[in-house]
Protein backbone atom coordinates (compact mmCIF):
# COMPACT_ATOMS: atom_id res chain seq x y z
CA UNK A 1 0.00 0.00 0.00
CA UNK A 2 1.10 3.55 -0.74
CA UNK A 3 -0.48 4.85 2.46
CA UNK A 4 1.81 6.77 4.81
CA UNK A 5 1.28 7.32 8.54
CA UNK A 6 0.99 11.10 8.04
CA UNK A 7 -1.56 10.78 5.26
CA UNK A 8 -3.55 8.23 7.25
CA UNK A 9 -3.62 10.51 10.27
CA UNK A 10 -5.32 13.16 8.12
CA UNK A 11 -7.78 10.61 6.77
CA UNK A 12 -8.65 9.41 10.29
CA UNK A 13 -9.29 12.95 11.47
CA UNK A 14 -11.58 13.59 8.51
CA UNK A 15 -13.47 10.29 8.90
CA UNK A 16 -14.03 10.44 12.67
CA UNK A 17 -17.22 12.25 13.64
CA UNK A 18 -16.71 14.93 16.31
CA UNK A 19 -18.68 15.09 19.55
CA UNK A 20 -21.91 17.07 19.40
CA UNK A 21 -20.48 19.94 21.36
CA UNK A 22 -23.61 22.09 21.74
CA UNK A 23 -25.88 19.21 22.80
CA UNK A 24 -23.23 17.75 25.11
CA UNK A 25 -22.63 21.12 26.77
CA UNK A 26 -26.36 21.68 27.22
CA UNK A 27 -26.78 18.28 28.85
CA UNK A 28 -23.72 18.81 31.08
CA UNK A 29 -24.93 22.28 32.08
CA UNK A 30 -28.46 21.14 32.94
CA UNK A 31 -27.58 17.91 34.75
CA UNK A 32 -24.50 19.33 36.51
CA UNK A 33 -26.48 22.42 37.44
CA UNK A 34 -29.33 20.22 38.63
CA UNK A 35 -27.03 18.27 40.94
CA UNK A 36 -25.63 21.54 42.35
CA UNK A 37 -29.17 22.85 42.80
CA UNK A 38 -30.04 19.69 44.71
CA UNK A 39 -26.94 20.31 46.86
CA UNK A 40 -28.05 23.86 47.56
CA UNK A 41 -31.57 22.72 48.46
CA UNK A 42 -30.12 20.10 50.79
CA UNK A 43 -27.85 22.69 52.45
CA UNK A 44 -30.76 25.04 53.00
CA UNK A 45 -32.83 22.18 54.41
CA UNK A 46 -30.05 21.19 56.83
CA UNK A 47 -29.64 24.85 57.89
CA UNK A 48 -33.39 25.08 58.43
CA UNK A 49 -33.21 21.89 60.49
CA UNK A 50 -30.84 23.65 62.87
CA UNK A 51 -27.37 22.54 61.69
CA UNK A 52 -24.58 25.12 61.87
CA UNK A 53 -23.14 26.20 58.50
CA UNK A 54 -20.08 23.90 58.51
CA UNK A 55 -22.16 20.88 59.60
CA UNK A 56 -24.85 21.63 57.02
CA UNK A 57 -22.20 21.77 54.26
CA UNK A 58 -20.67 18.48 55.39
CA UNK A 59 -24.11 16.84 55.64
CA UNK A 60 -24.87 18.05 52.09
CA UNK A 61 -21.70 16.42 50.74
CA UNK A 62 -22.38 13.21 52.64
CA UNK A 63 -25.96 13.05 51.37
CA UNK A 64 -24.92 13.63 47.75
CA UNK A 65 -22.22 10.94 48.05
CA UNK A 66 -24.74 8.48 49.52
CA UNK A 67 -27.28 9.25 46.78
CA UNK A 68 -24.60 8.79 44.11
CA UNK A 69 -23.53 5.47 45.61
CA UNK A 70 -27.12 4.20 45.57
CA UNK A 71 -27.64 5.46 42.02
CA UNK A 72 -24.37 3.80 40.92
CA UNK A 73 -25.29 0.50 42.53
CA UNK A 74 -28.68 0.49 40.84
CA UNK A 75 -27.15 1.40 37.45
CA UNK A 76 -28.95 4.76 37.12
CA UNK A 77 -25.90 6.95 37.44
CA UNK A 78 -24.18 5.40 34.46
CA UNK A 79 -27.31 5.83 32.34
CA UNK A 80 -27.53 9.50 33.25
CA UNK A 81 -23.79 9.99 32.72
CA UNK A 82 -23.99 8.52 29.21
CA UNK A 83 -25.98 11.65 28.34
CA UNK A 84 -24.69 14.18 30.82
CA UNK A 85 -20.92 13.61 30.50
CA UNK A 86 -19.09 16.26 32.50
CA UNK A 87 -22.38 17.19 34.18
CA UNK A 88 -22.22 14.02 36.26
CA UNK A 89 -18.43 13.79 36.34
CA UNK A 90 -17.52 17.13 37.90
CA UNK A 91 -19.79 17.34 41.00
CA UNK A 92 -18.94 15.34 44.13
CA UNK A 93 -21.40 12.67 42.94
CA UNK A 94 -19.00 11.88 40.08
CA UNK A 95 -16.20 11.22 42.54
CA UNK A 96 -18.45 8.92 44.56
CA UNK A 97 -19.39 7.09 41.37
CA UNK A 98 -15.70 6.68 40.48
CA UNK A 99 -15.07 4.97 43.84
CA UNK A 100 -18.24 2.90 44.11
CA UNK A 101 -18.33 1.51 40.55
CA UNK A 102 -14.94 -0.30 40.63
CA UNK A 103 -15.64 -1.44 44.20
CA UNK A 104 -18.88 -3.13 43.14
CA UNK A 105 -17.28 -4.68 40.12
CA UNK A 106 -14.20 -6.02 41.93
CA UNK A 107 -16.29 -7.74 44.61
CA UNK A 108 -16.00 -11.06 42.75
CA UNK A 109 -12.22 -10.87 43.14
CA UNK A 110 -12.37 -10.77 46.95
CA UNK A 111 -12.52 -8.01 49.54
CA UNK A 112 -8.76 -7.39 49.80
CA UNK A 113 -7.28 -7.79 46.27
CA UNK A 114 -10.63 -6.90 44.69
CA UNK A 115 -12.71 -4.28 46.48
CA UNK A 116 -9.90 -2.94 48.68
CA UNK A 117 -7.30 -2.58 45.94
CA UNK A 118 -9.43 -1.68 42.95
CA UNK A 119 -11.76 0.78 44.70
CA UNK A 120 -9.28 3.58 43.97
CA UNK A 121 -8.49 2.54 40.41
CA UNK A 122 -10.06 5.69 38.97
CA UNK A 123 -10.22 7.94 42.02
CA UNK A 124 -6.66 7.12 43.15
CA UNK A 125 -4.92 9.61 40.84
CA UNK A 126 -7.40 12.32 41.86
CA UNK A 127 -6.56 11.73 45.52
CA UNK A 128 -2.78 11.55 44.92
CA UNK A 129 -2.54 14.66 42.78
CA UNK A 130 -5.19 16.47 44.81
CA UNK A 131 -3.11 15.96 47.96
CA UNK A 132 0.06 16.94 46.12
CA UNK A 133 -1.53 20.13 44.82
CA UNK A 134 -2.91 21.04 48.24
CA UNK A 135 0.50 20.42 49.84
CA UNK A 136 2.19 22.62 47.25
CA UNK A 137 -0.39 25.35 47.75
CA UNK A 138 -0.04 25.00 51.53
CA UNK A 139 3.73 25.55 51.32
CA UNK A 140 3.27 28.52 49.01
CA UNK A 141 0.63 29.97 51.31
CA UNK A 142 3.01 29.65 54.27
CA UNK A 143 5.56 31.81 52.46
CA UNK A 144 3.01 34.32 51.17
CA UNK A 145 1.09 34.67 54.41
CA UNK A 146 3.20 37.47 55.99
CA UNK A 147 2.31 39.70 53.03
CA UNK A 148 -1.38 38.84 52.80
CA UNK B 1 -2.31 -24.29 -3.84
CA UNK B 2 -0.64 -21.16 -2.54
CA UNK B 3 -0.24 -17.92 -4.42
CA UNK B 4 1.18 -14.89 -2.64
CA UNK B 5 -0.45 -14.76 0.77
CA UNK B 6 -3.55 -16.68 -0.31
CA UNK B 7 -4.22 -20.38 0.08
CA UNK B 8 -6.59 -21.77 -2.58
CA UNK B 9 -8.19 -25.13 -1.89
CA UNK B 10 -8.37 -27.66 -4.72
CA UNK B 11 -11.03 -29.56 -2.80
CA UNK B 12 -12.73 -26.79 -0.80
CA UNK B 13 -13.78 -27.84 2.70
CA UNK B 14 -17.42 -27.43 3.76
CA UNK B 15 -18.89 -25.42 6.60
CA UNK B 16 -21.65 -27.94 7.19
CA UNK B 17 -23.21 -26.42 10.27
CA UNK B 18 -23.10 -23.15 12.18
CA UNK B 19 -24.61 -21.67 15.32
CA UNK B 20 -24.94 -18.19 16.76
CA UNK B 21 -25.89 -17.11 20.27
CA UNK B 22 -26.35 -13.57 21.52
CA UNK B 23 -27.19 -11.43 24.51
CA UNK B 24 -29.80 -8.83 25.30
CA UNK B 25 -28.78 -6.01 22.97
CA UNK B 26 -28.25 -8.47 20.12
CA UNK B 27 -31.79 -9.77 20.73
CA UNK B 28 -33.07 -6.20 20.21
CA UNK B 29 -31.05 -5.70 17.03
CA UNK B 30 -31.88 -6.20 13.35
CA UNK B 31 -30.21 -9.64 13.20
CA UNK B 32 -32.17 -11.16 16.11
CA UNK B 33 -34.13 -13.56 13.88
CA UNK B 34 -30.92 -15.10 12.55
CA UNK B 35 -29.63 -16.19 15.97
CA UNK B 36 -30.15 -19.72 17.22
CA UNK B 37 -30.30 -18.69 20.86
CA UNK B 38 -30.68 -15.30 22.55
CA UNK B 39 -30.44 -14.46 26.21
CA UNK B 40 -32.65 -11.75 27.70
CA UNK B 41 -30.10 -11.12 30.43
CA UNK B 42 -26.34 -11.00 30.00
CA UNK B 43 -25.20 -12.73 33.19
CA UNK B 44 -26.57 -16.07 31.92
CA UNK B 45 -27.14 -16.94 35.57
CA UNK B 46 -23.43 -16.78 36.41
CA UNK B 47 -21.73 -14.96 39.30
CA UNK B 48 -19.15 -13.18 37.15
CA UNK B 49 -19.08 -11.71 33.63
CA UNK B 50 -16.08 -13.89 32.79
CA UNK B 51 -18.02 -17.03 33.68
CA UNK B 52 -20.98 -15.69 31.68
CA UNK B 53 -18.78 -15.32 28.60
CA UNK B 54 -17.51 -18.85 29.05
CA UNK B 55 -21.07 -20.12 29.37
CA UNK B 56 -22.08 -18.22 26.24
CA UNK B 57 -19.45 -20.14 24.26
CA UNK B 58 -20.54 -23.40 25.83
CA UNK B 59 -24.12 -22.83 24.69
CA UNK B 60 -22.86 -21.94 21.22
CA UNK B 61 -20.78 -25.11 20.78
CA UNK B 62 -23.43 -27.35 22.31
CA UNK B 63 -26.27 -26.08 20.16
CA UNK B 64 -24.17 -26.19 16.99
CA UNK B 65 -23.30 -29.81 17.70
CA UNK B 66 -26.98 -30.52 18.38
CA UNK B 67 -27.95 -28.92 15.07
CA UNK B 68 -25.41 -31.13 13.32
CA UNK B 69 -26.52 -34.19 15.33
CA UNK B 70 -22.98 -34.76 16.54
CA UNK B 71 -21.54 -35.51 19.96
CA UNK B 72 -18.43 -33.74 21.28
CA UNK B 73 -16.55 -37.03 20.87
CA UNK B 74 -16.93 -36.71 17.10
CA UNK B 75 -15.03 -33.41 17.07
CA UNK B 76 -11.35 -33.74 16.23
CA UNK B 77 -10.35 -30.21 17.22
CA UNK B 78 -11.76 -26.95 18.50
CA UNK B 79 -10.01 -23.79 17.31
CA UNK B 80 -11.21 -20.90 19.36
CA UNK B 81 -10.57 -17.76 21.30
CA UNK B 82 -12.04 -14.67 22.88
CA UNK B 83 -11.05 -11.22 24.11
CA UNK B 84 -10.28 -12.00 27.72
CA UNK B 85 -6.70 -12.02 28.97
CA UNK B 86 -5.15 -15.41 28.24
CA UNK B 87 -8.34 -16.41 26.37
CA UNK B 88 -9.87 -17.70 29.59
CA UNK B 89 -13.50 -17.67 28.42
CA UNK B 90 -12.71 -20.32 25.82
CA UNK B 91 -10.15 -22.20 27.90
CA UNK B 92 -12.46 -22.55 30.91
CA UNK B 93 -15.26 -23.72 28.65
CA UNK B 94 -12.95 -26.22 26.98
CA UNK B 95 -11.95 -27.59 30.38
CA UNK B 96 -15.49 -28.95 30.55
CA UNK B 97 -15.43 -30.46 27.04
CA UNK B 98 -13.26 -33.49 26.34
CA UNK B 99 -12.00 -32.42 22.90
CA UNK B 100 -8.53 -31.31 21.70
CA UNK B 101 -8.32 -27.54 21.80
CA UNK B 102 -6.03 -25.00 20.16
CA UNK B 103 -6.51 -21.52 21.59
CA UNK B 104 -6.17 -18.53 19.28
CA UNK B 105 -5.84 -14.86 19.96
CA UNK B 106 -6.47 -12.49 17.11
CA UNK B 107 -8.69 -10.11 19.10
CA UNK B 108 -11.76 -9.43 16.96
CA UNK B 109 -10.14 -11.20 13.98
CA UNK B 110 -10.30 -14.57 15.70
CA UNK B 111 -13.31 -15.94 13.80
CA UNK B 112 -11.80 -15.69 10.31
CA UNK B 113 -8.48 -16.89 11.73
CA UNK B 114 -10.12 -19.95 13.32
CA UNK B 115 -12.25 -20.69 10.25
CA UNK B 116 -9.26 -20.30 7.94
CA UNK B 117 -7.10 -22.63 10.02
CA UNK B 118 -9.94 -25.15 10.37
CA UNK B 119 -10.36 -25.12 6.58
CA UNK B 120 -6.61 -25.67 6.07
CA UNK B 121 -6.60 -28.60 8.48
CA UNK B 122 -9.72 -30.10 6.92
CA UNK B 123 -8.40 -29.66 3.37
CA UNK B 124 -5.14 -31.29 4.42
CA UNK B 125 -7.04 -34.26 5.80
CA UNK B 126 -5.84 -33.69 9.35
CA UNK B 127 -9.31 -33.36 10.87
CA UNK B 128 -12.64 -35.00 10.05
CA UNK B 129 -14.61 -32.32 11.87
CA UNK B 130 -13.13 -29.15 13.35
CA UNK B 131 -15.00 -26.39 15.14
CA UNK B 132 -14.12 -22.71 14.79
CA UNK B 133 -15.52 -21.03 17.87
CA UNK B 134 -15.23 -17.45 19.11
CA UNK B 135 -17.19 -15.11 21.29
CA UNK B 136 -17.09 -11.93 23.30
CA UNK B 137 -19.05 -10.39 26.16
CA UNK B 138 -19.70 -6.66 26.50
CA UNK B 139 -19.41 -6.58 30.27
CA UNK B 140 -16.23 -8.69 30.49
CA UNK B 141 -14.59 -6.63 27.73
CA UNK B 142 -15.56 -3.26 29.25
CA UNK B 143 -14.17 -4.37 32.58
CA UNK B 144 -10.89 -5.48 31.04
CA UNK B 145 -10.27 -2.87 28.36
CA UNK B 146 -12.12 0.23 29.54
CA UNK B 147 -13.78 1.31 32.78
CA UNK B 148 -16.02 -0.42 35.33
CA UNK B 149 -19.56 -0.90 34.05
CA UNK B 150 -21.13 1.38 36.64
CA UNK B 151 -18.66 4.20 35.98
CA UNK B 152 -20.38 7.24 34.55
CA UNK B 153 -18.52 7.92 31.34
CA UNK B 154 -19.74 9.34 28.07
CA UNK B 155 -18.84 7.22 25.06
CA UNK B 156 -17.02 8.93 22.21
CA UNK B 157 -18.86 9.06 18.85
CA UNK B 158 -16.10 6.86 17.35
CA UNK B 159 -16.41 4.20 20.10
CA UNK B 160 -17.79 0.77 19.31
CA UNK B 161 -19.95 -1.59 21.33
CA UNK B 162 -18.52 -5.03 22.12
CA UNK B 163 -21.04 -7.67 21.12
CA UNK B 164 -22.23 -10.19 23.68
CA UNK B 165 -22.32 -13.01 21.20
CA UNK B 166 -20.60 -16.16 20.03
CA UNK B 167 -20.47 -18.05 16.77
CA UNK B 168 -19.42 -21.57 15.91
CA UNK B 169 -18.73 -23.17 12.51
CA UNK B 170 -18.24 -26.89 11.96
CA UNK B 171 -15.81 -27.60 9.13
CA UNK B 172 -15.29 -30.91 7.32
CA UNK B 173 -13.20 -31.91 4.29
CA UNK B 174 -16.38 -32.60 2.30
CA UNK B 175 -20.14 -32.81 2.65
CA UNK B 176 -23.04 -30.39 2.30
CA UNK B 177 -22.85 -26.69 3.08
CA UNK B 178 -21.06 -23.56 1.88
CA UNK B 179 -17.47 -24.00 0.78
CA UNK B 180 -14.30 -22.28 1.95
CA UNK B 181 -12.56 -21.63 -1.38
CA UNK B 182 -9.60 -19.62 -0.21
CA UNK B 183 -7.99 -18.11 2.87
CA UNK B 184 -5.69 -15.11 3.18
CA UNK B 185 -4.03 -14.70 6.55
CA UNK B 186 -3.40 -11.04 7.11
CA UNK B 187 -0.28 -9.05 7.85
CA UNK B 188 -0.16 -6.83 10.91
CA UNK B 189 -0.36 -3.13 10.12
CA UNK B 190 0.26 -0.27 12.55
CA UNK B 191 -0.47 3.19 11.20
CA UNK B 192 0.04 4.94 14.50
CA UNK B 193 -3.58 5.21 15.63
CA UNK B 194 -3.34 5.62 19.41
CA UNK B 195 -6.95 6.29 20.34
CA UNK B 196 -8.17 3.06 21.92
CA UNK B 197 -11.75 4.21 21.38
CA UNK B 198 -11.23 4.45 17.63
CA UNK B 199 -10.74 0.76 16.82
CA UNK B 200 -12.20 1.02 13.33
CA UNK B 201 -9.48 3.47 12.35
CA UNK B 202 -6.79 1.22 13.80
CA UNK B 203 -7.98 -1.82 11.83
CA UNK B 204 -8.95 -0.32 8.46
CA UNK B 205 -5.41 -0.35 6.94
CA UNK B 206 -5.01 -4.04 7.80
CA UNK B 207 -8.36 -4.82 6.15
CA UNK B 208 -7.36 -2.86 3.05
CA UNK B 209 -4.01 -4.66 2.92
CA UNK B 210 -5.62 -8.11 3.09
CA UNK B 211 -8.28 -7.27 0.47
CA UNK B 212 -5.61 -5.89 -1.89
CA UNK B 213 -3.42 -8.94 -1.46
CA UNK B 214 -6.32 -11.34 -1.98
CA UNK B 215 -7.44 -9.50 -5.12
CA UNK B 216 -3.89 -9.57 -6.52
CA UNK B 217 -3.42 -13.25 -5.66
CA UNK B 218 -6.82 -14.38 -6.94
CA UNK B 219 -7.03 -12.03 -9.91
CA UNK B 220 -10.49 -10.94 -8.81
CA UNK B 221 -12.14 -7.71 -7.76
CA UNK B 222 -14.59 -7.08 -4.91
CA UNK B 223 -17.31 -6.55 -7.56
CA UNK B 224 -17.07 -10.28 -8.42
CA UNK B 225 -18.70 -11.06 -5.08
CA UNK B 226 -22.20 -10.58 -3.69
CA UNK B 227 -20.71 -8.93 -0.64
CA UNK B 228 -17.39 -8.17 1.02
CA UNK B 229 -17.94 -8.42 4.77
CA UNK B 230 -15.51 -6.88 7.23
CA UNK B 231 -15.60 -7.79 10.91
CA UNK B 232 -16.01 -4.68 12.97
CA UNK B 233 -14.68 -1.60 11.24
CA UNK B 234 -17.83 0.27 12.23
CA UNK B 235 -18.77 3.63 10.79
CA UNK B 236 -15.31 5.21 10.93
CA UNK B 237 -13.31 2.18 9.79
CA UNK B 238 -15.70 1.52 6.89
CA UNK B 239 -15.26 5.09 5.63
CA UNK B 240 -11.50 4.74 5.95
CA UNK B 241 -11.43 1.37 4.18
CA UNK B 242 -13.31 2.88 1.23
CA UNK B 243 -10.91 5.87 1.21
CA UNK B 244 -7.77 3.70 1.31
CA UNK B 245 -8.97 1.34 -1.42
CA UNK B 246 -10.04 4.29 -3.56
CA UNK B 247 -6.51 5.68 -3.34
CA UNK B 248 -5.20 2.25 -4.32
CA UNK B 249 -7.57 2.22 -7.29
CA UNK B 250 -9.85 -0.57 -6.08
CA UNK B 251 -13.61 -0.04 -6.03
CA UNK B 252 -15.52 -1.61 -3.14
CA UNK B 253 -19.16 -1.33 -4.18
CA UNK B 254 -20.59 -4.13 -2.08
CA UNK B 255 -18.93 -3.62 1.27
CA UNK B 256 -20.82 -4.57 4.41
CA UNK B 257 -19.58 -4.44 7.95
CA UNK B 258 -20.66 -6.90 10.63
CA UNK B 259 -20.43 -4.13 13.25
CA UNK B 260 -22.94 -2.07 11.29
CA UNK B 261 -25.30 -5.02 10.65
CA UNK B 262 -25.49 -6.44 14.17
CA UNK B 263 -27.00 -3.33 15.73
CA UNK B 264 -29.27 -0.48 14.73
CA UNK B 265 -26.77 2.32 15.32
CA UNK B 266 -29.22 5.12 16.07
CA UNK B 267 -31.94 3.26 17.91
CA UNK B 268 -29.57 1.15 20.01
CA UNK B 269 -27.07 3.94 20.72
CA UNK B 270 -23.95 1.94 19.94
CA UNK B 271 -22.05 4.96 18.55
CA UNK B 272 -19.90 3.79 15.60
CA UNK B 273 -21.22 0.20 15.59
CA UNK B 274 -20.61 -3.21 17.10
CA UNK B 275 -17.25 -4.86 17.70
CA UNK B 276 -15.68 -7.78 19.50
CA UNK B 277 -14.67 -11.29 18.57
CA UNK B 278 -18.32 -12.31 18.81
CA UNK B 279 -19.48 -9.61 16.40
CA UNK B 280 -18.09 -11.03 13.16
CA UNK B 281 -18.62 -14.59 14.45
CA UNK B 282 -22.31 -13.96 15.10
CA UNK B 283 -22.93 -12.15 11.81
CA UNK B 284 -21.11 -14.93 9.92
CA UNK B 285 -23.23 -17.60 11.59
CA UNK B 286 -26.52 -15.70 11.81
CA UNK B 287 -26.52 -14.01 8.41
CA UNK B 288 -23.73 -14.87 5.96
CA UNK B 289 -23.65 -18.67 6.14
CA UNK B 290 -27.48 -19.05 6.24
CA UNK B 291 -27.69 -16.74 3.18
CA UNK B 292 -25.13 -18.88 1.33
CA UNK B 293 -27.05 -22.00 2.28
CA UNK B 294 -30.38 -20.58 1.17
CA UNK B 295 -28.95 -19.21 -2.08
CA UNK B 296 -29.62 -15.54 -1.21
CA UNK B 297 -25.89 -15.02 -1.71
CA UNK B 298 -23.53 -17.09 -3.85
CA UNK B 299 -20.06 -15.69 -3.26
CA UNK B 300 -18.80 -13.74 -0.30
CA UNK B 301 -15.49 -12.46 0.98
CA UNK B 302 -15.53 -12.56 4.76
CA UNK B 303 -12.92 -10.71 6.79
CA UNK B 304 -12.54 -10.45 10.53
CA UNK B 305 -10.54 -7.49 11.73
CA UNK B 306 -8.63 -7.35 14.99
CA UNK B 307 -6.93 -4.62 17.02
CA UNK B 308 -3.97 -6.25 18.74
CA UNK B 309 -3.27 -3.88 21.60
CA UNK B 310 -3.52 -4.36 25.35
CA UNK B 311 -4.42 -1.91 28.09
CA UNK B 312 -0.73 -1.71 28.99
CA UNK B 313 0.55 -0.89 25.48
CA UNK B 314 -2.18 1.74 25.17
CA UNK B 315 -1.12 3.40 28.43
CA UNK B 316 2.48 3.33 27.23
CA UNK B 317 1.44 5.34 24.21
CA UNK B 318 2.13 2.69 21.57
CA UNK B 319 0.11 2.62 18.34
CA UNK B 320 -2.60 0.00 17.85
CA UNK B 321 -1.57 -2.75 15.40
CA UNK B 322 -4.39 -4.19 13.34
CA UNK B 323 -4.78 -7.46 11.48
CA UNK B 324 -7.42 -8.82 9.11
CA UNK B 325 -7.87 -12.39 7.94
CA UNK B 326 -9.94 -13.20 4.86
CA UNK B 327 -12.01 -16.27 4.00
CA UNK B 328 -13.60 -16.71 0.59
CA UNK B 329 -16.95 -18.44 0.95
CA UNK B 330 -19.25 -19.71 -1.77
CA UNK B 331 -22.51 -21.60 -1.96
CA UNK B 332 -22.07 -25.38 -2.10
CA UNK B 333 -22.72 -25.91 -5.81
CA UNK B 334 -21.21 -22.62 -7.02
CA UNK B 335 -18.90 -23.21 -9.99
CA UNK B 336 -16.14 -20.66 -10.36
Amino acid sequence: MKLTIKRYDEMVRRASPPSKLAADCAWAFCVGGGICLLGEALRKAYLAAGFVLSDASTMTSVTLIALSAVATASGWYQKLAAKAGAGTLVPITGFANAVVSPAIEAKCEGYVPGVGAKMFLIAGPVIVYGLLASTAWGALYWFLRPWL
Amino acid sequence: MRKGDTIFFDAPPAVFCQGAVGGKRESEGPLAAGFDLLFPENSLGEETWEAAESRLQQHCLELTLQKARLTPAQLDLVLGGDLENQCTATAYHMSRVDVPFAGLYGACSTMAEALGLAACLAAGGFVRVAAALTGSHFCAAERQFRTPLGYGAKRAPVAQWTATAAGCCLVAPAGPGPRVRAVTFGRVRDYGVKDAANMGAAMAPAAAETILRYCADAGRAPADFDAVYTGDLGLVGSRLLADILKEEGLALPNHRDCGLELFDLRAQQVQAGGSGAGCSAAVLCARVLPALKAGRMRRVLFLSTGALMSQITCLQGAGIPGVAHLVELTAEEEVL
